[in-house]
């Protein structure tokens, strides 16, 4: 059993993201030498790699959601909205009622509107685009319906500690996101779904030709998506102790997205990788604190991201084994 | 018999043409006259498509020579045939829907002042040019507003239009009704007098001897026949599109099951408006079913009806001697059936998934999301149907995308059979593969039936489906017509019914 469970959390083809994340390490080294400086203090590790793994955490949560639903050709443009939603709801009921109906109610919200997506692409036919770009537009109105338009603060240091605080020596998030990480591998690849959702995305008709259940997957993997960006919208309300409907979540579907694609996923559909994605919104994260360590403006922050980006793309593209040889051909 | 002195509009010699190792054209000829209205007929995969795109330069041919007028030409982009002479009006009909019909006529060339197009100027052509044809529509209203047989002839005035001697219409009535055939017919006609050569891809034998002067068949590659079409009675012209050479391989053919057995489905007047009309159909085990008929007669239909994958809107269907309702694939698969379609890449096979993922997909899927096959399972099933089958490479963890197409269609076998059904239907499950997979397979059914599965064969290939079937159901325009059984399951049978049935439809 163990054995097994080793076999399906390895990467199948991972180190364009490794040596990828292992220089941009190397890069921000360089940059700031006590980058790789790990300290424990009252009982908690402290640097700025566990800031990395930290300030990560909500983007990989939204990529583990993110990446069954692109391997079955759809995509979520609604996660940041999602977050949002979330991150209202717990700010808004954080002083008044226990933690764990306040989770209950963020983490239900979440669940619905990833309900509400799949059944839009899953039974109306919508395209995904379409579908959950209703809600990226309609979430960030209601989450402010939430918030009555105002930043609403917390006191509840309960909530705050999913955002700040520690677990084994770990801030909250990294724990949190790892621990998304082992219950997503558990559900996708310890059931069916993992090759339903990859056979669907490969070939939906010759998929449902053989009598996969297309439909009901496809509403189970948004509602997922919605679930993993609610605990995302959580953790971000919790680490700033307040809701801001109009920037929590703001653009990191973007991100998500990214994440995945980085990780390997085609937007085509089919083979995905949950380690690969998270591993993705790592070398996002990590090329972020790179750019800040280094002193560069910050407006140069999107630019070296995007050259980055596209290295990587690059990197796993197999026709860039073909252009090579085009270019070598041109020569005399 | 055409004199020599005359130069044909155009001539073709030696064309062919190879993908992959597999000739799709070999070394065919044909000769259009001027004026003259030219069927093109041959099965799936016979090479009709091929020998269209060699032609207009849409794929480059790897031998043959092409004259039009006695010049020699090679176009190589249909843009260069359209400047050679060479039209071509698709079945889908290749303009802008959203655009106006004027602004399709005038695509690419629309008059100009200044650089800016005139757009009356263009209507007005517009309306010459389709007065033409007898046309007298708005000009100025989008082409999708109009039916698709308007839509042909518009197609058909821009082709002549720019100046074209030939012009090939590939499957131009596929979708027409009676009416619009006649109108197409007739401009057709006045296009063959006014001198132009009219290659007619068609499935309607109807429509061949009402229009066509000259038929050429292919088969297989190869040029089968070309004849005048008063020379071609129908009979002879069925079996030049569906036989090699007629072999008796009626002697090869195993006792059939006994007739009393229970059956294990029984369709009663199943059928869907426009797509199959109603049919009976009781199969038994131990009892294969064959569906002969030609392209487009209704055997695929049949076969995604009795396997729910098109929902039927008349008829019942009973299981297991209970009423069932069959709506989608999931509820076929959990009453035994299973089904290898026709169209192996767009419909059976997942190609990034490796063989054992593709082999066990049915059976997870029937067992559901939270059933999952461990492992071991699935090394296990996957290897004894790769050996069963014989399916190579025998390696389960390459994707099956990278396998040939009999090795594919044998995966896809092992797919259902790993659910083991009681019914299994087939569409084509020969198509596209060499001949040494061609014989395993047939053996394979052969087998199955053999062990008490109740079997569903849709095939154009007569000699091969005479063989095995114990009963077979002859298709016609989407119609069940003829039902033989016994000594009346032979090729020149089939192709009797099939002819006789398009002679009654004149």
């Amino acid at each position: 059993m163990p054995r097994k469970a080793v076999s399906f959390v390895l990467p199948r083809l991972g180190m364009p993201q490794i040596v990828a994340l292992i220089i941009i390490f190397a890069i921000n080294s360089f940059l700031s030498p006590h980058f790789l400086e790990l300290r424990v203090q009252d009982g908690r590790l402290f640097g700025s790699l566990v800031d990395v793994f930290n300030r990560g955490a909500p983007v990989a949560l939204l990529a583990l959601g993110m990446a069954p639903i692109i391997a079955m050709r759809g995509i979520d443009l609604s996660v940041g909205a999602v977050m949002a939603i979330a991150g209202a709801i717990a700010a808004s009921l954080a002083d008044s009622h226990a933690l764990g109906f306040v989770l209950v109610c963020a983490l239900g919200a979440g669940l619905m509107c990833g309900l509400w997506n799949g059944v839009l692409v899953a039974l109306l036919g919508m395209q995904p685009i379409v579908a959950t770009l209703i809600l990226m537009v309609a979430g960030r109105g209601v989450a402010q319906l939430i918030t009555e338009g105002r930043i609403v603060t917390f006191a509840n240091t309960d909530l705050a500690w999913l955002g700040s605080g520690s677990l084994l020596g770990l801030p909250t998030p990294i724990v949190l996101t790892l621990a998304m990480l082992v219950l997503t591998l558990l559900v996708v690849r310890g059931s069916a779904l993992g090759l339903l959702i990859e056979a669907t995305g490969g070939n939906s008709r010759a998929s449902a030709l053989a009598g996969v259940g297309t439909r009901v997957i496809t509403i189970a993997v948004y509602a997922w998506c919605g679930l993993c960006a609610a605990l995302a919208g959580i953790v971000a309300a919790a680490d700033i102790m307040g809701a801001d409907a109009n920037n929590a979540g703001l653009w990191l579907e973007l991100d998500a997205i990214l994440a995945v694609v980085i990780g390997g996923t085609s937007l085509l559909g089919g083979r995905f990788s949950l380690v690969l994605a998270v591993l993705g919104a790592l070398i996002i994260q990590a090329m972020n604190t790179g750019i800040l360590l280094s002193g560069f403006p910050p407006e140069m922050n999107l630019i070296v991201k995007a050259i980055v980006v596209l290295a990587v793309l690059l990197a796993q593209s197999p026709r860039l084994a073909g252009l090579g040889l085009l270019l070598r051909r041109r020569r005399p | 018999m055409t004199p020599p002195e005359t130069v044909p509009l155009l001539a073709l010699r030696g064309f062919s043409k190879s993908f992959a190792g597999v000739n799709a054209l070999d070394g065919v000829d044909f000769t259009l006259q001027s004026g003259e209205i030219h069927a093109l007929l041959g099965e799936n995969g016979a090479g009709k498509s091929t020998l269209i795109k060699t032609m207009t330069g849409v794929v480059a041919r790897d031998a043959g020579t092409m004259q039009l007028d006695g010049v020699e030409i090679a176009p190589r982009s249909t843009g260069e045939a359209t400047k050679a002479g060479i039209a071509t009006v698709y079945q889908e009909v290749n303009l802008a829907p959203n655009l106006s019909v004027a602004q399709n006529l005038f695509l690419g060339r629309q008059p100009t002042r200044f650089g800016l197009v005139r757009e009356s100027e263009m209507r007005r052509r517009a309306r010459t040019l389709l007065a033409e044809f007898d046309l007298d529509i708005d000009v100025a209203v989008p082409l999708e507003s109009y039916s698709v047989a308007i839509q042909h002839i518009v197609a058909i005035a821009r082709a002549v239009d720019l100046s074209a001697r030939v012009l090939i219409l590939d499957e131009p009535t596929a979708s027409l009704d009676a009416h619009e055939v006649t109108i197409l017919f007739a401009v057709m006609r006045q296009l063959a007098a006014r001198g132009i050569g009219i290659v007619f891809v068609t499935h309607f034998l109807d429509q061949v001897y009402a229009i066509c002067d000259r038929i050429t068949v292919l088969r297989n590659g190869r040029l089968a026949a070309s004849a005048a079409t008063a020379e071609l009675p129908r009979m002879e012209l069925v079996r030049m599109m569906l036989g090699r050479e007629l072999r008796e391989a009626t002697a090869a053919r195993p006792v059939s099951a006994p007739r009393e057995s229970e059956p294990v489905a029984v369709f009663r007047g199943f059928g869907k408006a426009g797509y199959v009309e109603p049919f009976d159909l009781a199969l038994r085990a131990g009892h294969v079913v064959g569906l002969a008929g030609l392209l487009g007669s209704g055997r695929t239909e049949t076969a995604r009806l009795v396997f729910g994958a098109e929902r039927a809107d008349s008829g019942s269907v009973t299981a297991r001697g209970q009423q069932v309702t069959l709506h989608s694939p999931r509820q076929a698969m959990r009453l035994g059936f299973g089904y290898c379609p026709e169209e192996r890449k767009t419909e059976g096979i997942v190609a990034e998934l490796t063989v054992r993922e593709n082999i066990v997909l049915a059976l997870q899927a029937r067992r559901g999301v939270l059933r999952p096959l461990s492992r071991r399972e699935q090394d296990e099933i996957a290897g004894r149907l790769i050996r069963l089958l014989d399916i190579r490479p025998p390696d389960p963890e390459r994707p099956i995308g990278l396998l040939s197409g009999g090795n594919q269609q044998k995966a896809l076998l092992a797919r259902w059979l790993a659910t083991k059904p009681a019914i299994l239907i087939l569409d084509e499950p020969t198509r596209g593969i060499d001949v040494g997979a061609h014989a395993e397979i047939i053996q394979l059914i052969r087998a199955l039936c053999a062990e008490g599965m109740a079997l569903l064969v849709a095939s154009s290939e007569l000699e091969e489906i005479v063989t095995y079937a114990d009963e077979i159901v002859v298709l016609r325009d989407r119609a069940h017509v003829a039902r033989l059984e016994g000594e009346a399951v032979s090729v020149p049978t089939i192709l009797a019914v099939i002819a006789a049935e398009a002679a009654k439809a004149v």
